[in-house]
């Protein structure tokens, strides 16, 4: 198993989450009793077994409707709840240079 | 005895032979909420004029007629707020839509009452992880009410509401109802539709009812369970009748006591309690027999390495664009996301999205997550393997009573670790129930029943059995 010191920093970008120092100082020393503990997987045996990413089998997987139109809720409806909104869209900052 | 504290199946009964009306039991709760929730903190909000306009509009030929319904705040419903007890959604939301289960209820004529509190996201066990307030034990007062269903167990148990809905992602619904003292279903996966429940572990999340009473609960899952066609993962599997054969007692069921849970981790009194109901579920006719499941020792790594994995990818979707919270004036996109997310999230929350992003991050995918499945898949085949000869298994829902509130440690492990009993029932997707037993030194303790995938009947006959006594 891989070495289990996270660097909490590179992870918070990747969680795209800003933490202050305190915050990574902590986050660091708890995460690394958690992962101590997660080692523990190590000693299973675990050659030819299949991952289970689902809790049920009986149920068989995703399970795909037909795919015949209907209607949706009313874009309004979302739209009450955006922070900054403009002629019907979201509005956020620049994402390309002109 | 007030009607906000009677069982669902009494009110019913008093209902349908017109000695009260709908209009009565909603404005008791009310009352009830108005003058006691306060010492308890259930409750985060609650709209009285749309609740007492539902109950004139009752419609009592239905199932669940004029029954209100408390509603844990991951769960939408159109028009309420939905703030999973995080500053994220804050004065921010507003649900533009029902869940499911909500439409179910009100399908079946109930009457969704209220948001009720949680650890922020349902990350937690002990509802301090609120964003807002930390809610009391109403069964014993000082003492933490379980999470992170704390303000829906808290609220049936201090005699607010008759009942009410949780979700629960690693033990949510039945360890809160084991520490409040009320009855605590988490259907098998798949049994109820997740639509509408914000969602925490998409591979494990369930949601179901707390209640005063088996019978309430079968009630409850009656309205509840059935396919959904926009929930992929919901079973399109007949619903039985799950009030029919409650009472039919345990004589010939066997169940099973697992070796490896009764360890020297649990407490005493827990212990005891829970093979005395076992030698009593054995004078009533069951055969009580040893099992094994071996990976016990494993499941808490597995978890803690699936269920923040899931959340890390789920919470993405809180990135102050389409809703809730963001950060003011923000120079560019990384930005807007970085704060609005800094400045929304709580620390548990922070701490798990931290630990799902490193352990599904490249170079530590296969490493922790790939052989969590794997594990997974070993402790799935442990239950299998014991159902292939008990009907049901009997377990302790957390370690010990309810411990004292504002006794958490800085240590998050080991929090994790007293989900043990819990947990696994959601790895495997099976169905689990907490009944009360009787209280040691005024906490209460429950029982955990846990029966295979798709058996509600007999853990709801077997809870059944253990209630009656």
């Amino acid at each position: 198993m891989a070495e289990p010191t996270i660097d909490v920093r590179y992870v918070a970008n990747l969680a795209r989450i800003s933490l202050s120092e305190d915050e990574i100082t902590l986050f660091g020393s708890q995460l690394e009793g958690v992962m101590n503990h997660i080692e523990k997987l190590s000693e299973v045996d675990v050659q030819g077994i299949e991952p289970t990413s689902h809790a049920s089998d009986l149920s068989g997987g995703n399970r795909a409707r037909q795919d015949v139109p209907h209607q949706s809720l009313p874009a309004e409806l979302f739209l009450q709840n955006t922070p900054d909104q403009s002629n019907g869209m979201l509005r956020v900052p620049k994402v390309v240079d002109a | 005895m007030s009607l906000a504290a009677s069982s669902l199946s009494s009110l019913r009964r008093q209902l349908t032979s017109g000695k009260i009306t709908a209009r009565d039991i909603v404005e008791d709760v009310i009352a009830q909420v108005t003058t006691r929730d306060g010492q308890i903190g259930a409750f985060l909000t609650h709209n009285p004029e749309s609740a007492l306009a539902a109950a004139e509009k009752a419609d009592l030929s239905l199932p669940l007629g004029g029954l209100p319904i408390g509603i844990k705040d991951n769960i939408n419903v159109l028009g309420d707020p939905c703030t999973c007890g995080s500053k994220f959604l804050k004065d921010a939301y507003t649900a533009p839509y029902d869940a499911t289960v909500i439409s179910q209820l009100k399908n079946a004529g109930a009457i969704p009452f209220g948001r009720l509190n949680l650890d922020e996201f349902a990350m937690g066990s002990s509802t301090e992880n609120s964003a807002f307030q930390a809610t009391q034990n109403p069964a014993a007062p000082g003492h933490i009410p379980g999470g992170s269903s704390g303000g829906s167990a808290a609220a049936v148990a201090g005699n607010l509401i008759p009942a009410s809905l949780g979700s629960d992602t690693g033990g949510s619904i039945r360890q809160p109802a084991s520490h409040c003292g009320v009855v605590g279903l988490k259907p098998s996966y798949g049994r109820v539709s997740r639509y509408g429940l914000v969602a925490f572990g998409s591979s494990l999340d369930q949601i179901g009812p707390l209640t005063r009473t088996v019978e309430d609960s079968a009630l409850l899952l009656n309205a509840l369970a059935g396919h959904d066609p926009r929930d992929s993962t919901s079973l399109n599997h007949p619903v039985p009748n799950y009030c029919e054969g409650l009472d039919e007692g345990v004589t010939g069921m066997k169940l099973g006591l697992p070796k490896e849970y009764f360890t020297d981790g649990i407490s005493p009194q827990v212990r005891e309690r829970v093979e005395s109901a076992a030698k009593k579920l054995e004078s009533q006719g069951a055969e009580i027999v040893e099992i094994s499941l071996p990976h016990t020792e494993y499941a808490v790594a597995t978890y803690y390495i699936i269920a923040p994995a899931e959340a890390s990818s789920n919470l993405s979707r809180f990135d102050g664009v389409r809703y809730g919270n963001r950060s003011e004036a923000p120079e560019d996109m990384l930005a807007l996301y970085k704060d609005s997310r800094r400045a929304g999230f709580g620390s548990e929350v922070k701490r798990r999205i931290i630990l799902g992003t490193y352990v599904l991050s490249s170079g530590y995918y296969d490493a922790y997550y790939l052989r969590a499945q794997k594990v997974r898949t070993l402790i799935r085949q442990d239950f299998q393997k014991a159902f292939e000869t008990v009907d049901a298994i009997l377990t302790p829902v957390a370690p010990e009573p309810a411990p004292k509130m504002a006794s958490a440690t800085d240590d998050p492990l080991k929090h994790f670790l007293a989900d043990i009993f819990t947990i696994s029932a959601n790895l495997v997707g099976n169905c689990g129930i907490s009944v009360p037993l009787e209280p040691a030194d005024g906490l209460p303790i429950g029982l955990q029943i846990l029966g295979p995938h798709l058996g509600e009947k007999s853990i709801l006959r077997c809870a059944r059995a253990v209630e009656a006594g």
